[in-house]
């Protein structure tokens, strides 16, 4: 009897020259759909994911960065601030951070103008920040999401840049629910109140940013935030920061933790400072991606098993021969198993060229421009090697079902065509 | 070298049930050249797969060499079809996608010679039916004659004991015909026992003996 490295042999044998002299339209034809298939088990997932992902990547990038520190529950700032910022500005693996001071405040418009007093001011809510404009500019470059007038200067004074979500005419898709401010345009003049201490500042720029934190703010300069608001403890509300790759967030988490600075602080990495509901939506879309994509893998399975099944049929009588002239069934069935994996291979490979050759780089030139989010395409390699070894088995056995089925056939049946 | 006895074989569609042989006893020695005659539809292709292992028969038993052939595993018969026995199909019977040498290889393969020494019988066996210089080519790329004698070629190439060809000039023309059965002369004459199904009964000429199948019977 036939050993297993014999039929293996054969098998090899047949399937290599089957590829290589088949139809190439037809080759040609399988492969696309293997490769749209993959495409379509990484692609669609990972801008699902990608779209959240987008939105985790421009928080760190503009708000978090690596590593927060927030003003814990009760408190009104972080205290001992200084001591913080001086350790972290001493830490070698620290790259840049920023020290945000906030507090509620309120902002009015046109009130030079206003003739109608019995109807509502020209005012909005909002969370008004005092930052070191150059110290934040190098941790977020803040000044790119400027869309009209310029950042903060940090040598002049009395000037504020605001938020987009701030003003009607960028936030008017957020509804009537939303108050915001009409008719402001850099150099218009505006009233800050912070706990009812007052003062006139004008328009230098308006930031838009898919980031909450960025564009629901007005942004003044730190004195002029501690002269406005009366802190003269010098605390921060938030001190975000980035670390150099030879330390993870969690490590230097753990750092400042070591330090104590959790006393006064919450301190998160910049995943934990992600909303749950963020996550939430991330695992969901997750789901709903391997979802779509397994629908992907079934067609595409069902493709190979036609493939291979029409191919079988229409060669049963060589087959047949085959099996006359002494071939094992196992040969027949690897030759066939060579050519499934082979359109699997090559789609996968095809896909993988595709994907990492143009599609990451396009998505992360030209993210999606999503309302919350800049959406990315999401694939990073273990999972998608993984993709590619489901991808491999289900074909597999799409190739190896069809050709059992035809080879099981009684051998003169075959060579017959009975 | 092979002995039937009582072989029957009965085609079963629905409830119709067709006798094709009915008790057929043969026996061929070694290094003959056997004629298998009869009219169109009388059992002869159906005797010649019973006797090659290419199909069971109903009842009755088949030896070759002493050996029980009708009670082997289907694993058993594939083994000793590729070790002992050679075939040569009315329609040649070649894979398209393999060249007239790589259809002589497959076998020799399957045996367990490795590619190179598969390859050297492969053309020894193309030289002697006078292809070798067409080996590299594919089946379409050569005459019906070309392909039989390639099918040859690859029925001979192992040394089988018994050589089985079912009808193998039907779609030749005459002299692809005669250069067919040149062939099968020079093997005979070289020792190569032949089972031949044919229609043409200036063909059984050549044969030691023509063995008539009528009313599922064997006559000689």
């Amino acid at each position: 009897m036939a050993s297993l490295g014999q039929s293996i042999k054969v098998g090899l044998f047949l399937g290599t020259r089957q590829l290589r002299r088949a139809n190439r339209s037809t080759t040609i034809l399988i492969v696309s759909i293997m490769t749209f298939t993959f495409l379509n088990l990484v692609v669609v997932s990972g801008i699902l994911i990608g779209l959240i992902e987008g939105g985790n990547i421009a928080n760190r990038n503009q708000y978090t960065g690596d590593v927060i520190a927030t003003t814990l529950s009760g408190k009104t700032a972080i205290d001992h601030s200084q001591d913080f910022i001086s350790t972290i500005a001493r830490d070698p693996q620290v790259t840049d951070f920023s020290a945000r001071y906030l507090a509620g405040g309120s902002i009015e418009a046109n009130y030079r103008t206003r003739t109608d007093f019995s109807s509502k001011a020209n005012t909005v809510g909002g969370q008004v920040a005092g930052i070191d404009p150059v110290q934040e500019d190098e941790f977020s470059s803040i000044s790119k999401y400027v869309v009209e007038g310029k950042f903060l200067d940090p040598t002049e004074s009395g000037y504020v840049v605001i938020g987009s979500n701030l003003l009607d005419r960028y936030s008017s898709s957020f509804g009537d629910g939303f108050d915001s401010l009409k008719n402001v345009y850099p150099g218009s003049t505006v009233k800050i109140t912070i706990n009812g201490s007052t003062r006139e500042f004008i328009v230098k720029g308006i930031v838009k940013s898919k980031v909450g934190e960025v564009s629901i703010r007005a942004f003044l300069s730190k004195p002029d935030f501690i002269q406005l608001a009366g802190r003269s403890d010098l605390n921060a509300n938030e001190i975000a920061l980035n670390h150099d790759a030879t330390i993870t967030d969690n490590q230097m988490k753990q750092r400042l933790i070591a330090n104590g600075f959790n006393a006064n602080a919450k301190i998160q990495t910049a995943s934990e400072a992600i909303p749950d509901f963020l996550t939430q939506i991330k695992t969901a879309f997750s789901v709903l991606g391997n979802l779509i994509g397994a629908i992907g893998i079934v067609v595409g399975s069902i493709t190979i098993f036609i493939v291979v099944f029409i191919n079988a049929v229409t060669r049963q009588k060589f087959i047949g021969i085959l099996k006359g002239i002494g071939v094992s069934p196992l040969a027949i069935q690897v030759s066939y198993l060579l050519q499934s994996l082979f359109y699997g291979i090559s789609g996968s490979l095809l896909g993988s060229l595709i994907l990492y050759g143009l599609l990451v780089p396009a998505f992360d030139a030209h993210p999606i421009d999503f309302p919350f989010s800049d959406g990315i395409l999401v694939a990073d390699v273990p999972t998608t090697i993984v993709r590619i070894v489901v991808l491999l088995i289900v074909t597999l056995i799409a190739g190896y079902i069809p050709a059992r089925m035809i080879i099981k056939k009684n051998t003169l049946d075959s060579i017959l065509g009975r | 070298m092979i002995t039937a006895k009582n072989i029957t074989k009965t085609f079963k569609n629905g409830a119709v049930e067709t006798h094709v042989l009915k008790g057929v006893d043969i026996t061929i020695n070694e290094g003959e050249f056997v004629a298998i005659m009869g009219k169109s539809g009388a059992g002869k292709s159906t005797l010649l797969y019973q006797l090659g292992l290419l199909d069971h028969p109903t009842s009755g038993e088949i030896m070759i060499d002493s050996i029980h052939v009708t009670s082997m595993s289907a694993n058993d018969r594939t083994s000793f079809r590729l070790n002992e026995l050679g075939y040569i199909f009315q329609d040649y019977a070649l894979l398209p996608e393999l060249t007239a040498i790589e259809n002589v290889i497959v076998p020799l393969l399957m045996q367990g010679k490795t590619e190179l020494e598969a390859k050297a019988i492969a053309r020894a066996s193309l030289d002697r039916i006078g292809l070798v210089h067409k080996e590299d080519n594919l089946p379409s790329q050569l005459s019906g004659g070309e392909q039989q004698r390639v099918s040859i070629a690859r029925a001979v190439a192992h040394n089988p004991k018994i050589l089985f060809a079912d009808e193998p000039t039907a779609n030749l023309d005459s002299g692809s015909s005669e250069a067919v059965l040149d062939i099968f002369k020079e093997l005979h004459r070289q020792g190569q026992t032949i089972v031949m199904v044919t229609h043409e009964k200036e063909y059984t000429l050549f044969c030691d003996r023509v063995i008539t199948i009528a009313d599922g019977k064997a006559f000689e």
